[in-house]
C-alpha cells in the first residue's frame, strides 16, 4: 500500500517561512481534508509536493511509496502516482485537451519502456470517451485548447479528467470549489467520488466545508499559520462551519 | 525665466568598412541569351554594378550587417558541376501535397532534371527550367520576366536578375484546374559557390494550380550564396497556392527578391518555411492590383545555432474591396536572430480594404533575439487594417503544469512549441508540408 509521509517540512517562498513543520500522512484509499483561512499554506503545501520551483524546502521530508520526492524532478513524481489538481490551472494554447493527454500517458509508458510506440489511436479514444461520459463533458471538448478560453467549471472538469487518465495512488485537490456553481461542484465531485477506491488516497484542500458535503473525509485537519493545529474526524469540518476558525486559533495560540 | 541649458547631440556616422567590397562576378558570367532576356540582363548587369553592398545605413538592412560575408569568393558553378557534389536526398523527391506531382524539376549546379506529366502539357501546362523556357517558349518568359520585380531596387535583386543561370517557368492556361500539385527542388551543394535562380510564374485567368518549390543544401565548410528573384502574377479570377520551403545549409548567405501580383478576383495562398540558412534576407511583396484580390501570407521560421533570418514583407492594397492576411510565427535557439518587418500599404483610392498582419516569436534561449516591426501606410479611407506582434520567452507555469502530469522537462517543451506554431499548421492545407515543419521543430528542439 501507498503512502505520502510528510515530516516536519518547512517551506520558504521569497525567503519568508511559509510551512513552519508540516507532519501528515496520507494512505491510499484514504480521504483527507485540509481546511484553513485563507493565506495558511495550504496553497504551498500542495505545490511544494508537486515540485513547484518558487517552493524552497529548508527543512523535512516527503516520502511517497519509500522514496524522499523532495529529491525527484517533478515529472519523475508525477509517474510516480502524485498528482495534483491545479487551483489555477494554465492554459496551454495549441495544445488539444486530446493531443496532451496523449503525450502525458505516453510519457508513462516511454519512462517504462523506450521503445513504447506510444497508446493506440483507438484504445486512448475508448478511454477518453468513457471518462468523458463519466464527467458529463461534451466529446468536443477533446479538440480544444487544454485550459484556453475554459469556463471554470470546464477547467475544473478537465483536471479531474487528467486524474482519471493518469490513474494517480495519491491525488491532491487544490481548491477544487472555487469558482464553481453548486451544479459544476456535483459533477466535479461525483467524478472524484467514481474514482474513489482502495487504490487512491485523495487530500482535499479547501477553504470551505461545502465542497465536503460531496466528498466526504474521514480525516480533516486544520491548518494555521504553515501548521496543522487540529486533527479529527468528518465531525471536526462541521463544527468549523458552525463556530468558525476562532476558537482553534485560540487553543493553538494556548499550546503555543 | 530661466534659459534652458542647450543640448549638443553630435552624431557619430557608423564606420562601415563593406562599402569597399563587392562580388567578383564579371560581365563575362553573364549567362548567354537573346531579344528580351539578353537586353534584361544587360539592364540588371547595369544596376548591379551601379550599386554597392548594402550596409546597415540602409533602414532595410539596419538589423542584418553583411561586412562578415566574404563576397569577393563567391563563383558561378560550371555546366555539369553537380556531377562533383553529394546527390541529393531521395527524400527531398517525394510529394509534399497530395500523393503524386504533376511535374517535378530539380535544379542542380550547372543541371537540372524536369519532369511533367503527359496530361499537363497536353492541356498547355509549361513547367520547364529557365534556360529551357528561353529557347522554347520565349512568349511566356516575356509575359513575366522583369515585370513585377525591379531589378533596380536592391543588389541582390540586379544580381539575380544579371546572372541567374537557371530557375522554373511555370504557366498554367486560361481557367485549366491542375489539381496534381507541381514541385521544384534547388539543390545547391558546394562551397564558395553561388547559385542563382529565378521564378517565373503565370497563372492565366481562372486557372488554379498548386506549386511548391524548396531550396536545399548539405552544410558544407565554407561559405556560399544563393540570390534568387521570385516574379509570379496571379491573373484575373485565377488562384495559386504557393509554398516555399528553405532549407539551405548554415553556411549559405540567402538573399531573395520576390514579389506577387494577383489581379481582380485572384487568390493566393503564399506559404513560406524557413529553417536553413547562415543569413537570410528575404523580401516578400504581394501586390494587389484588382478589386477583389485576396492574399494569405503564412510564415514559419525557427533559427538555432548563430543564423540570422530577416524577413521584409510587404501587404501592397493597390485597389479597393482587396484582403491580405498574413502571419508569421517564429521560434529561436542558442543565439539565433530573426527580423521580422512588415508594411500593409493601402494606396489612395483602394477603399474597402482588409489588411491584417500579425508577427509572433517565442524566444527559447537567453542568447536568441527576434525583433519584430509592423507598420501600416494607410493613404485611402474605409479601411480596416488591423496589426500585432508579440516576443516571449517559454514561460514557466506552462512547463511546471506539463511536468505535473509526468511529462518531461525536453518533451513538455517541445510540446508548447509545437502549441506555439499550431496556428500556422491549421493554415496550411497541406498534410506532408504540415509534417515536415514538424519534423524541423522536433530536430530545432533536439
Amino acid at each position: 500500500m501507498s503512502e505520502l509521509v510528510i515530516k516536519d517540512l518547512h517551506v520558504n517562498v521569497a525567503d519568508k517561512e511559509i510551512l513552519q513543520g508540516v507532519n501528515l500522512t496520507v494512505k491510499q484509499g484514504e480521504i483527507h481534508a485540509i481546511m484553513g483561512p485563507n493565506g495558511t499554506g495550504k496553497t504551498t503545501l500542495a505545490s511544494t509536493l508537486m515540485g513547484h520551483p518558487s517552493y524552497v524546502v529548508t527543512k523535512g521530508e516527503v516520502l511517497f511509496k519509500g522514496q524522499n520526492i523532495l529529491e525527484l524532478e517533478v515529472d519523475e513524481r508525477s509517474r510516480l502516482g502524485l498528482f495534483l489538481a491545479f487551483q489555477y490551472p494554465v492554459s496551454i494554447p495549441g495544445v488539444t485537451v486530446a493531443n496532451f493527454l496523449r503525450t502525458a500517458l505516453n510519457a508513462r509508458r516511454r519512462a517504462i519502456n523506450k521503445e513504447d510506440k506510444g497508446i493506440p489511436v483507438p484504445e486512448f479514444r475508448k478511454m477518453l470517451k468513457e471518462q468523458m461520459d463519466l464527467l458529463k463533458m461534451d466529446p468536443a471538448f477533446a479538440g480544444r485548447y487544454l485550459n484556453d478560453g475554459f469556463s471554470g467549471g470546464e477547467k475544473k472538469r478537465a483536471e479531474i479528467l487528467q486524474m482519471a487518465a493518469l490513474k494517480p495512488e495519491i491525488a491532491i485537490l487544490d481548491e477544487t470549489d472555487s469558482g464553481l456553481d453548486i451544479d459544476a461542484l456535483r459533477v466535479v465531485s461525483d467524478g472524484v467520488n467514481a474514482l474513489m477506491g482502495p487504490h487512491l488516497g485523495v487530500l482535499v484542500i479547501t477553504h470551505y466545508q461545502r465542497l465536503l458535503n460531496y466528498i466526504k473525509p474521514q480525516f480533516v485537519h486544520v491548518m494555521m499559520n504553515g501548521k496543522i493545529v487540529e486533527s479529527g474526524g468528518p465531525d471536526l469540518a462541521l463544527s468549523l462551519e458552525e463556530h468558525g476558525y476562532d476558537w482553534i486559533r485560540e487553543k493553538s495560540e494556548e499550546t503555543a | 525665466m530661466q534659459e534652458k541649458p542647450k543640448v549638443v547631440i553630435t552624431k557619430t556616422a557608423r564606420r562601415i568598412e563593406s562599402a569597399a567590397k563587392d562580388f567578383a562576378f564579371t560581365q563575362a558570367d553573364i549567362p548567354a541569351a537573346s531579344g528580351l532576356v539578353a537586353s534584361y540582363r544587360a539592364r540588371a548587369w547595369d544596376a548591379f554594378k551601379k550599386q554597392t553592398l548594402p550596409d546597415v545605413t540602409l533602414e532595410a538592412w539596419r538589423r542584418t550587417d553583411l561586412r562578415a560575408m566574404p563576397v569577393d569568393s563567391f563563383k558561378l558553378p560550371a555546366d555539369g558541376a553537380y556531377k562533383d557534389f553529394p546527390s541529393m536526398p531521395e527524400e527531398l523527391l517525394k510529394p509534399l501535397v497530395a500523393d503524386q506531382h504533376g511535374g517535378q524539376i530539380v535544379l542542380f549546379p550547372g543541371g537540372s532534371k524536369i519532369d511533367l506529366d503527359a496530361s499537363l502539357a497536353k492541356q498547355g501546362v509549361i513547367f520547364t527550367d529557365f534556360k529551357t523556357a528561353q529557347e522554347k517558349h520565349p512568349e511566356i518568359v516575356e509575359k513575366i520576366l522583369g515585370q513585377t520585380v525591379n531589378v533596380e531596387e536592391g543588389k541582390f535583386a540586379a544580381l539575380a536578375g544579371a546572372l541567374s543561370q537557371n530557375g522554373v517557368v511555370l504557366y498554367v492556361p486560361k481557367n485549366a484546374n491542375i489539381e496534381q500539385p507541381l514541385h521544384s527542388i534547388l539543390w545547391g551543394p558546394g562551397a564558395n559557390l553561388a547559385h542563382i535562380s529565378h521564378l517565373l510564374i503565370f497563372i492565366d485567368e481562372g486557372a488554379s494550380a498548386t506549386y511548391v518549390h524548396e531550396s536545399a543544401s548539405p552544410t558544407e565548410s565554407s561559405d556560399a550564396l544563393h540570390a534568387g528573384i521570385v516574379e509570379i502574377k496571379v491573373m484575373q479570377g485565377a488562384s495559386l497556392k504557393f509554398v516555399e520551403l528553405q532549407s539551405w545549409g548554415t553556411h549559405v548567405w540567402n538573399f531573395t527578391h520576390e514579389r506577387i501580383r494577383v489581379e481582380r478576383d485572384g487568390n493566393l495562398e503564399w506559404i513560406f518555411g524557413a529553417i536553413g540558412s547562415k543569413l537570410t534576407k528575404n523580401f516578400s511583396e504581394l501586390d494587389l492590383v484588382g478589386e477583389g484580390a485576396t492574399g494569405r501570407m503564412s510564415g514559419f521560421y525557427f533559427t538555432d545555432g548563430t543564423q540570422h533570418l530577416d524577413h521584409d514583407t510587404q501587404q501592397n492594397h493597390l485597389a479597393p474591396h482587396t484582403t491580405s492576411d498574413l502571419l508569421f510565427k517564429g521560434a529561436l535557439k542558442g543565439k539565433s536572430r530573426s527580423v521580422w518587418q512588415g508594411m500593409i500599404y493601402v494606396a489612395k483610392g483602394a477603399e474597402k480594404t482588409d489588411g491584417y498582419q500579425a508577427n509572433r516569436n517565442i524566444v527559447l534561449d537567453e542568447g536568441a533575439r527576434a525583433d519584430s516591426i509592423p507598420g501600416l501606410e494607410i493613404l485611402a479611407d474605409d479601411v480596416r487594417c488591423t496589426h500585432g506582434a508579440t516576443v516571449g520567452k517559454l514561460d514557466e507555469e506552462p512547463i511546471f503544469y506539463l511536468k505535473s502530469r509526468g511529462i518531461p522537462q525536453k518533451d513538455a517543451e517541445r510540446v508548447v512549441v509545437e502549441g506555439f506554431f499550431d496556428p500556422i499548421m491549421q493554415r496550411i492545407p497541406f498534410e506532408g508540408v504540415r509534417e515536415r515543419f514538424h519534423q524541423a521543430i522536433l530536430q530545432k528542439m533536439g
